[in-house]
């Protein structure tokens, strides 16, 4: 018995010495034999697939639980909706009595008006009011639906036709808004990744356009024909890629915030050389700069076909309210189906429509009111050069004339309050109504504020040495109190 | 919800895949018919790039004469639809002189105020000839006339909100409020079929927006819980405020909003409320005062209550109301207010007229007549077209009726057959509703009496069964009514 086993034990340790000691187990290294090599290579080839198989570690994903979360929710607190009230957000506008012409009622008196818009004096005219009346019998007030859906009515389909007429552009489209005509004709056309180059002083319903359209935006400064050279410059020669590109300049033709006229022609040469659109917001020209009314085009001298799109709103010359846009038929297609303040808005009522058909056909048949108004308009001029304090920034053409505060009192918010306090005390005292210049906290525009006064081809010469005069007095009383 | 059945999703696929196809092949024959032809653009980029208008291009323009119909008479109850014809496969539509008098089931005019009124229009022709047509100027500067005034306290009384303020477009009035009252660091919360005027406002506005599942309250605490656990995304501050913002009646779909269960959440979890009733005010509610009448919601519980007069009240323009702090700030604040031209009187004049009359203060009960009719009208054309099998969307009470088509084809086929049998009818296809869903949309109006309405149901019926949408099997008929004459299949 204990002979097989120390046999089967001799066997057995003959084995091992004759695998260990096999030609392809010897191993030799530098001279020196290595024996047992395939145990250690075998221990370490187990060690590694130990290793790699163990988990990474990573700490333990633990969502909030419902607890928690109900927690946060209670401490949690919002601001409040609107920030608090302060004396001067209390300020409350006159209220008229009778219609916003030359001359209209507040509290009962008689006052001078030159806070409305109404460069023609067609405010009354009885042309308008009769086409007014005989449109709200037969048509009621509303159009009750958009463009899209029964809301388009004849009289907008002629209002459309008659614009185009009377500018000679193929064609146009309605807003029923003044305001929304700029922030949804821009979106139309400039999507993201376009190029926008506007003047810095552009009223708020351009800017929202702009930010709505998402693309580049690049601001000159405010009607500087030389800065605009330079942006374009910059713009085409840094970024190659650019001539794939739409490119657009947007400006206005009389801009809102401060009175000033751009220069088309020049504008125009700029857009031929670096190949750029113009977007031309007229609300404050039509039907006042030119020969017979037809805007900034006429004014220039430019053919009206180098704009390629023209926005305007109604609420101005034509004494009605609404916009419009024209330019060429594939543009004014196209913005039927994709404006959004077109498609996706009641029409315009009827009657405003009509109203501004009457108003073309008076300003056609009556260009003698256009040469009133500029007689007014260098009549104010005139009168309101010389005052201490405060300076003329506006054309000397322009229906609208801004005077801006010289020295600034420190804060915008100041200045706020003292052109308020003039324009209040020139309604009670002197009986005459003025804008001061009011700016919203959306509104990006950076330039000066001041008086504005809109002249009306209706103010007769006694009113516009009575505006004179009283600025004159207001000024020196309030600007050089301390 | 709208659940399609199988068979048309596939067949409304197909039918889009048929027409796109062969829109892109005559877009790349056309582009080889041009190679000869040299490009006049001279260096500019085109200003609409090819695939930017392809849907307008190949699809709407297919069927465009079934949109944008002109009408040259009020838009009351019976309307004179201009008849137009083209001569280049409606690419281009001229008018003619002929018009056909169609039942009008297409336009805003819930109480009947949008054509000749007995009391309205006479007091507004009085204020046109007192004040004109516009006063040309904003509101802060010369645009207030007396009747703006009296307006803003009518609305303000009407609504049952402390103030109110008036503007003169609906739309303007979202798109310029919204940025006033949260910017950046703020959180909109609006429903997932939102209008794109509210969309728009909150875009400009700044925010984050986030949207949470159409009229479901459950969805909207959930996505609140999320966003107000999370802060602000990456820096994860807590946010400044929360502004939830849904709609009183959605004119795509004519539901009720589930007011009452959202306005209990937010106050719950402290976010503001913005409630736009353009389709409610005045057209639901036992006196008009809409959805929050409807429902038993209290006023003071909804933060912003804004609304547009362009549906009940035959007029234009928007309005919002709040408290007192609320609308002095906005007046102070918002550059619709500050910059574009105010209402025009006589519209303003219109609706304190209308109001008057659906409060009864004009010594008759027309405004209480009207209100009942109107609810009897959506409520029996709902359940007789439900009756007929089609698929009718919309809580009853509601006067909007969406009816499904699906089908692209079917679109212009159900419009212009109600258009030949003089039935004025409204279809909507994308974009305004998503591809797959369209539907022609009925609006009931006070001043449809009970036999236009029975005339309307025939017609439809009619086109109904030749253009196959009656997806819903019909109700058995009923002996009765075999009995009085009416037969209604």
């Amino acid at each position: 018995m204990a002979s097989n086993l120390v046999e089967m034990f001799n066997a057995a340790l003959n084995w091992v010495t004759m695998i260990l000691d096999a030609p392809s187990a010897r191993a030799v290294v530098f001279g020196v034999p290595i024996q047992g090599h395939f145990l250690v290579e075998g221990v370490l080839g187990v060690v590694i697939v130990i290793l790699l198989s163990l988990k990474s570690y990573t700490p333990p994903k633990r969502p909030l639980t419902e607890q928690e979360i109900d927690e946060l929710c209670d401490d949690w607190v919002p601001e409040p909706l609107i920030p608090p009230i302060t004396e001067d957000m209390k300020h409350e506008p006159p209220v008229l009595e009778s219609a916003a012409g030359p001359h209209t009622t507040v509290n009962g008196k008689d006052v001078v008006n030159f806070a409305s818009a109404n460069f023609l004096g067609l405010i009354g005219h009885e042309k308008l009011l009769e086409s007014c009346t005989s449109a709200l019998e037969k048509y009621g007030v509303g159009s009750c639906g958009p463009r899209g859906f029964y809301g388009t009515i004849d009289v907008h389909l002629d209002c459309e036709t008659r614009i185009s007429k009377f500018l000679g552009t193929p064609d146009s489209i309605l807003y029923s808004y003044g305001l929304s005509t700029m922030f949804s004709t821009i979106p139309c056309f400039c999507k993201k990744g376009d190029i926008i180059v506007a003047d810095e002083g552009v009223h708020w319903g351009i800017q929202n356009g702009l930010q709505l359209s998402r693309s580049t935006i690049v601001y000159f400064k405010h009607n500087d024909m030389e800065s605009l050279r330079s942006t374009l410059e910059k713009i085409m020669t840094k970024n190659k890629r650019s001539k794939n590109l739409r490119r657009y300049i947007v400006a206005e033709a009389v801009y809102q915030n401060s009175g000033q006229i751009a220069p088309l022609d020049e504008i125009v040469k700029l857009k031929e050389k670096y190949r750029f659109r113009v977007i031309l917001d007229e609300s404050n020209s039509f039907g006042v700069l030119g020969r017979s009314g037809r805007g900034l085009a006429e004014h220039h001298g430019v053919p009206i076909e180098k704009i390629d799109v023209v926005t305007a709103a109604m609420g101005h010359a034509l004494a009605t309210e609404g916009g419009f846009c024209t330019g060429n038929v594939r543009i004014i297609d196209y913005q039927r189906l994709s404006s959004s303040g077109y498609v996706f808005s009641a029409s315009l009522p009827p009657y405003l429509a009509s109203a501004a058909i009457t108003a073309i056909d008076v300003i056609d048949q009556n260009p003698d009111m256009l040469v009133k108004l500029k007689q007014n308009i260098a009549l104010l001029w005139k009168g309101l050069s010389n005052i201490k304090g405060m300076s003329l920034t506006s054309n000397p053409e322009s229906p609208i004339v801004f005077l801006k505060l010289e020295n600034s009192r420190g804060s915008a918010k100041e200045d706020l309050l003292l052109l308020e306090e003039m324009a209040d005390r020139a309604l009670k005292e002197d009986s005459l109504l003025v804008v001061s210049s009011k700016r919203s906290f959306l509104d990006k525009c950076r330039l000066p504020l001041g008086i504005k006064l809109y002249v009306s081809a209706g103010h007769s010469e006694s009113d516009l040495l009575k505006a004179s005069e009283s600025l004159k007095r207001l000024a020196s009383e309030l600007l050089f109190k301390s | 919800m709208i659940t399609i059945p199988y068979l048309t999703a596939v067949s409304t696929y197909f039918s889009y895949g048929l027409l796109f196809a062969f829109g892109q092949l005559r877009d790349y024959s056309r582009l080889l018919f041009d190679w000869w032809r040299t490009n006049n653009l001279q260096g500019y980029a085109p200003i609409c790039l090819a695939h930017e208008d392809f849907y307008i291009r190949r699809l709407y323009h297919r069927i465009q004469d079934c949109f944008g119909r002109p009408i040259s008479s009020a838009p009351d109850a019976w309307v004179d639809v201009v008849e137009r014809f083209s001569n280049d496969n409606n690419k281009t539509l001229k008018r003619t002189t002929k018009t056909s008098r169609c039942l009008n089931l297409g336009s805003y005019n819930y109480l009947g105020f949008g054509s000749f009124d007995e009391y309205c229009t006479p007091r507004v022709i009085e204020c046109l000839k007192k004040f004109s047509a516009s006063t040309c100027s904003s509101r802060v500067d010369a645009g207030t006339t007396s009747v703006h005034a009296e307006l803003e306290d009518c609305v303000a009384k009407y609504v049952g909100q402390p103030a109110a303020v008036v503007f003169g477009m609906g739309y303007a009035t979202n798109s310029a409020i919204i940025p006033v009252l949260i910017g950046k660091g703020g959180l909109i919360i609006s429903d997932s079929l939102n209008h794109t005027s509210i969309v728009n406002g909150a875009r400009g506005s700044g925010a984050t927006i986030r949207v949470f599942q159409h009229n479901t309250p459950s969805h909207l605490e959930r996505v609140l819980r999320e966003q107000i656990a999370e802060g602000q995304p990456r820096t994860h501050r807590p946010w400044k405020k929360i502004m939830v913002v849904v709609e009183g009646i959605y004119s795509m779909e004519g539901e009720i909003c589930h007011l009452p269960e959202i306005v209990s959440i937010c106050k719950k979890y402290k976010a503001y409320v913005y409630l736009d009733e353009a389709h409610s005010i005045g057209a639901i509610g036992k006196t008009g005062r809409g959805v929050c009448e409807l429902l038993g919601v209290d006023t003071a519980d909804v933060d912003i209550m804004m609304g547009t007069f362009t549906k009940s009240f035959g007029s234009c323009g928007g309005y919002i109301a709040g408290s007192k702090d609320l609308i002095q700030y906005l007046k102070h604040q918002c550059p619709a207010h500050l910059y574009a031209t105010s209402i025009s009187t006589p519209s303003a004049q219109q609706i304190i007229s209308a109001i008057k009359v659906i409060l009864g203060e004009d010594g008759s009960n027309r405004g209480a007549q009207k209100l009942a009719r109107i609810r009897e009208n959506s409520n029996f054309f709902r359940a007789e077209l439900q009756k007929m099998g089609f698929e009718v969307l919309g809580d009853n009470d509601s006067p909007v009726m969406p009816i499904m088509l699906y089908n692209p084809a079917k679109i212009p086929a159900f419009s212009r057959e109600c258009l030949r049998e003089n039935l004025a009818i409204v279809v909507v296809g994308f974009p305004a509703t998503p591809l797959l869903l369209a539907r022609a949309r009925i609006c009931i109006s006070a001043s449809h009496s009970r036999e236009d309405l029975v005339k309307a149901l025939q017609v439809i019926s009619k086109a109904g069964d030749l253009t196959g949408i009656k997806y819903f099997p019909a109700a058995p008929k009923k002996q009765e009514e075999d009995k009085n004459g009416i037969k209604l299949d």
